[in-house]
């Protein structure tokens, strides 16, 4: 019985993720209704949810990809996947309000900037005080403070040593799922109610998973805005983080 | 045929990442450069160009509607996925530098959105999105 619905499981990986995420959507909005009153967002439970079972994953498999790496859910990192997920972000422009995205156009574009330096500088700067002194090394951890794409880019670019780039990694990772699951909880403090507040998160808040998943924890119709101005989020990171950024750490530590 | 929208939105999909990829190659960068953002800039072209032109049915629309749909969805997938034990693991060094990168853009985030006017706005939401 068992090994039959195991080989199920693993014959037919997408439409079983399909069951299982919506599973676990049903789930949280019964939580979210009946826990919470509806003051957290179904959506966001489900996305701790799915964080949940990416470490309990992780710790059964020692793989990367959380749940992904247990064959039976081999589904999920399809449909979780860059491909899956870059398409429906896609498909969200469809409702796009195109005046009140141009009135937000510029704004969106310093954040974008700032997005890049300003985690840039604390993580830098925090690697220089955890004893991470040369600039190779500095340079790494405050890209992945950036987005956990553009750090071990950048440390490829520059030469640096593999547990500077796995710790570069792992503060992007940190980064990624703080903004996932206080997003929803700060959204009042942060001012994020309209769409130019969107475009101004998804510039600062950087990498797209973050972004998404936080504005679609606080509210479905602002996501195609954060995500429009987050997606040039891990470019820009890629294009300044070997180039002027390392240049400008290497002259001011030597 | 609700096909003809999935298939508008995976040409525009196609178009964008490939234009990410060669803007990425132009300017040296090993990555593609804002691929989605193009997508979608062109999915919004689209669908004016074609309101306008009277040849978007509904259907066509419901072909697009239902992926957009499915994003928080995939969203969940996306979060089962992440290398959280990577992260756990990092210690200290990775978590002060995340927790100090996220206080400061959240600061700045709450300070340039109370700074200048903002005159944008939200259309009602739909069922769906009450729902969720």
């Amino acid at each position: 019985m068992i090994e039959m619905l195991d080989k199920m499981l693993n014959k037919n990986g997408l439409v079983a993720a399909f069951a299982m995420v919506g599973l676990v959507m049903w789930l949280s909005v019964l939580l979210s209704r009946k826990l919470t009153f509806g003051r957290v967002h179904g959506s966001a439970i489900a996305i701790l949810i799915g964080l949940l079972l990416a470490y309990w994953g992780g710790t059964q498999t020692g793989g990367q990809h959380g749940l992904a790496d247990l064959s039976q859910f081999a589904g999920i990192g399809l449909m979780g996947g860059a491909m899956l997920r870059d398409f429906a972000i896609v498909a969200t422009a469809f409702e796009v309000q195109v005046d009140e995205a141009r009135k937000a156009g510029l704004i969106g574009a310093v954040s974008l900037l700032l997005g890049t330096l300003l985690p840039f500088i604390v993580g830098a700067s925090i690697a220089h005080a955890m004893g991470y002194r040369d600039a190779v090394s500095m340079t790494t951890i405050g890209a992945g403070a950036v987005t956990y794409i553009v750090g071990p880019v950048t440390g490829a670019a520059i030469g640096a040593s593999s547990d500077v780039m796995a710790l570069s990694i792992a503060t992007g990772l940190v980064k990624a799922i703080i903004v996932m699951i206080f997003t929803p909880v700060a959204a009042r403090a942060l001012g994020l109610s309209t769409p130019r507040s969107a475009m101004i998160f998804g510039g600062l808040a950087g990498t797209v998973s973050g972004v998404s998943a936080g504005l679609a924890a606080t509210d479905r119709r602002l996501v195609p805005y954060g995500a429009l101005i987050a997606t040039f989020h891990t470019g820009l990171g890629c294009l300044l983080g070997p180039s002027v950024l390392f240049l400008v750490t290497k002259a001011l530590v030597g | 045929m609700i096909v003809y929208g999935t298939t508008l939105l995976a040409l525009c999909y196609l178009i964008g990442l490939f234009l990410g990829e060669a803007l990425g190659r132009l300017i040296g960068v090993g990555t593609n450069v804002g691929g989605v953002g193009i997508a979608m800039l062109l999915l919004i072209a689209a669908r004016i160009y074609l309101h306008r032109r009277g040849v978007m049915p509904r259907e066509t629309e419901a072909g697009v509607g239902y992926w957009g749909a499915m994003y928080i969805p995939v969203v969940v997938a996306m979060a089962a996925q992440q290398d959280v034990v990577a992260a756990l693991r990092g210690g200290p060094v990775a978590l002060m530098a995340a927790v100090g990168a996220v206080l400061v853009c959240g600061g700045c985030i709450a300070l340039l959105t109370r700074m200048g006017r903002d005159d944008t706005s939200l259309p009602e939401p739909t069922a769906e999105q009450l729902l969720s």
